[in-house]
């Protein structure tokens, strides 16, 4: 089943063509690359898909609602996490959660006990009641995505949600979205470190508004006769 | 060779809690790239502020061409050019009044210093009456280099200028850094990515302020103390649970579409015992390879060990 289907999804601003007829899908449980340069449009197609920008033209069926009529079905049933991540550093660990968790109108009794088994699972119990601000980038970063899958949501966004932190921690990070995707959970994930796509099911490519490749990275790989995503990337770019 | 930079036990904590520099010390030498490698966090960013005068030390020395950073920092000023981690030109001026500005504020033209800008100059004059803030993350950090560099710096202090940025547009900025060099300028330059800390002439890894290692990156490889291998898999990641059971002195993780895996162990037993123990929980994998470290495989090896060390010793 599809959790994703893009069909000739296009957004003009004025003259300016940021997508241009962009069509795929994305499977349940799949853990989908979306790569691009900067400017690309990777951005205002994933606003689109999470019903924070209407489109042009085009059809967008998130999580099986459309972005034209359904964009408040499609808001409760979608997690998203940026690299500038949206948590308080003035609230405690546990408070960010709750709050979240409570927006989602997640009932306060299922909503404790969801917090504390994902705060275990993150090995944070002990921190529930530190401040944001005083934990490490790292676990800052863990923390947003264990919010933003707080509600099981059916698909995640994911808008390079490891920029800037170390190796190690990036790894983590991978672990955790294998872990959430074996669960049947769909990730939509943009990244500009390449051995990251590797780690996708399937990887798309977007350059100038268009979407120019799709395939597993293997398959990209054979298809520009390259030996590393990096290549690929950069043979396609500069083309 | 001559330091461009000393830099003797510095360090800076925010707000009486927050440590973010821990007894930091390291020179560089006039006409290196040196690259200051480490997550967002690690203190970076402070050092850099330290170091081009805009943020004084708790303690600590540091000089730039015999300069003393607290004394003479107007003097310092004059010879150094910052290309800060957020964008900081004017949005609402021209591309060339931006530049223009920069100039004139150190009392120099375009003119005067146009042989230095030239080849980056070259891919972003065409919008030369575009407003800073309408251009493209690449040309802005393009831009801002050009801002840095506009009135002839000795040396010039760059704070993540690729993060966020896309690996075509990252390897342009680095084939322009290569440029600058040829022209003598010292360049310390910041990054999260390991794989362009392959092109300093030198790099120090940064961690929650502690400078962990300083050399070449050759160096750095040489200095690998396991024994490192590359397979395939079609289970990366769940082979890391299974990993842990492994009873081997080895550290495992995932390294984009292959698995990479460091003996600690004389490799001649270990191997063997590696690939039975995959073989008995059930996993194929591709052939075994031993492989050289990158520097991204130094940087883990060297972070496990001290998080190994802090544990032992509280």
């Amino acid at each position: 089943m599809n959790s994703i289907e893009v069909h000739d999804l296009t957004k003009q601003f004025g003259a300016f063509t940021a997508v241009n007829h962009i069509s795929f899908e994305v499977r349940e449980g799949e853990i989908f690359g979306f790569l691009g340069a900067n400017g690309a449009g990777k951005t205002t197609a994933i606003k689109m898909m999470s019903g924070l920008l209407q489109p042009t033209s085009g059809t967008a069926i998130i999580a099986g609602y459309d972005v034209r009529t359904q964009s408040k079905l499609i808001k409760r049933n979608i997690g998203y996490m940026s690299q500038r991540f949206s948590l308080y550093n003035d609230l405690t660990v546990f408070e960010n959660m709750q709050l979240f968790g409570t927006i989602y109108k997640i009932p306060r009794k299922e909503l404790k006990e969801r917090i504390h088994t994902s705060l275990k699972e993150l090995d944070m119990d002990q921190h529930a009641n530190t401040l944001v601000e005083a934990i490490p980038l790292g676990w800052k970063q863990k923390l947003a995505f264990a919010t933003a899958i707080l509600h099981r949501p059916k698909i995640v966004f994911l808008d390079e949600p490891t920029s800037g932190v170390d190796p190690i921690v990036r790894r983590e990070f991978w672990k955790l979205i294998y872990d959430t995707a074996s669960t049947g959970v769909t990730i939509l994930v943009t990244t500009h470190y390449m051995d990251e796509a590797e780690y996708c099911n399937r990887i798309s490519i977007m350059a100038e508004g268009e979407l120019k490749l799709i395939g597993t990275p293997d398959e990209l790989k054979k298809k520009m006769a390259a030996t590393t995503i990096n290549d690929v990337f950069v043979k396609f770019v500069r083309r | 060779m001559t330091n461009a930079i000393t830099i003797e036990h510095v360090n800076k904590v925010y707000d009486g809690k927050v440590t973010a520099l821990k007894d930091v010390s390291f020179n560089v030498e006039e006409g290196e790239v040196f690259g200051l490698v480490g997550p967002d966090g690690a203190g970076k960013s402070t050092l850099f502020n330290i170091l081009t005068t805009l943020l004084l030390p708790d303690s600590g020395k540091i000089s730039l061409l015999g300069m003393d950073v607290i004394n003479e920092y107007k003097s310092v000023r004059q010879i150094i050019g910052y290309l800060p981690g957020v964008f900081s030109l004017y949005p609402d001026l021209s591309v060339e009044e931006n530049l223009q500005f920069f100039a004139v504020m150190y009392k120099s033209s375009i003119e005067e210093n146009m042989e230095l800008i030239r080849p980056i100059w070259k891919q972003i004059s065409p919008f030369s009456d575009r407003k800073a803030g309408k251009l493209s993350g690449g040309m802005k950090q393009k831009l801002a280099l050009c801002c840095a560099l506009i009135h002839c710096p000795k040396i010039l202090f760059l704070d993540e200028p690729t993060t966020g940025v896309d690996p075509v547009s990252r390897k342009e900025f680095w084939d322009i850094l290569k440029s600058i060099r040829t022209q003598g300028i010292t360049v310390v330059v910041s990054t999260p990515y390991m794989d362009e800390a392959t092109r300093c002439d030198r790099i120090a890894m940064i961690q929650e302020g502690q400078i962990l290692g300083i050399n070449t990156p050759s160096a750095f490889i040489r200095d690998f103390q396991g024994k490192l291998y590359t397979f395939r898999s079609e289970n990366i990641f769940s082979l890391l649970n299974i990993m842990e059971q492994c009873p081997l002195r080895c550290n495992y993780y995932p390294y984009g579409e292959h698995c990479h895996i460091a003996f600690y162990d004389d490799v001649a037993t270990a191997l063997p015992q590696f690939e039975q123990f995959l073989q008995e929980q059930g996993q194929s994998h591709g052939e075994i390879i031993a492989i050289d470290p990158s520097v991204e495989d130094c940087f883990i090896e060297i972070v496990q060990m001290r998080n190994a060390l802090n544990q032992t010793q509280p």
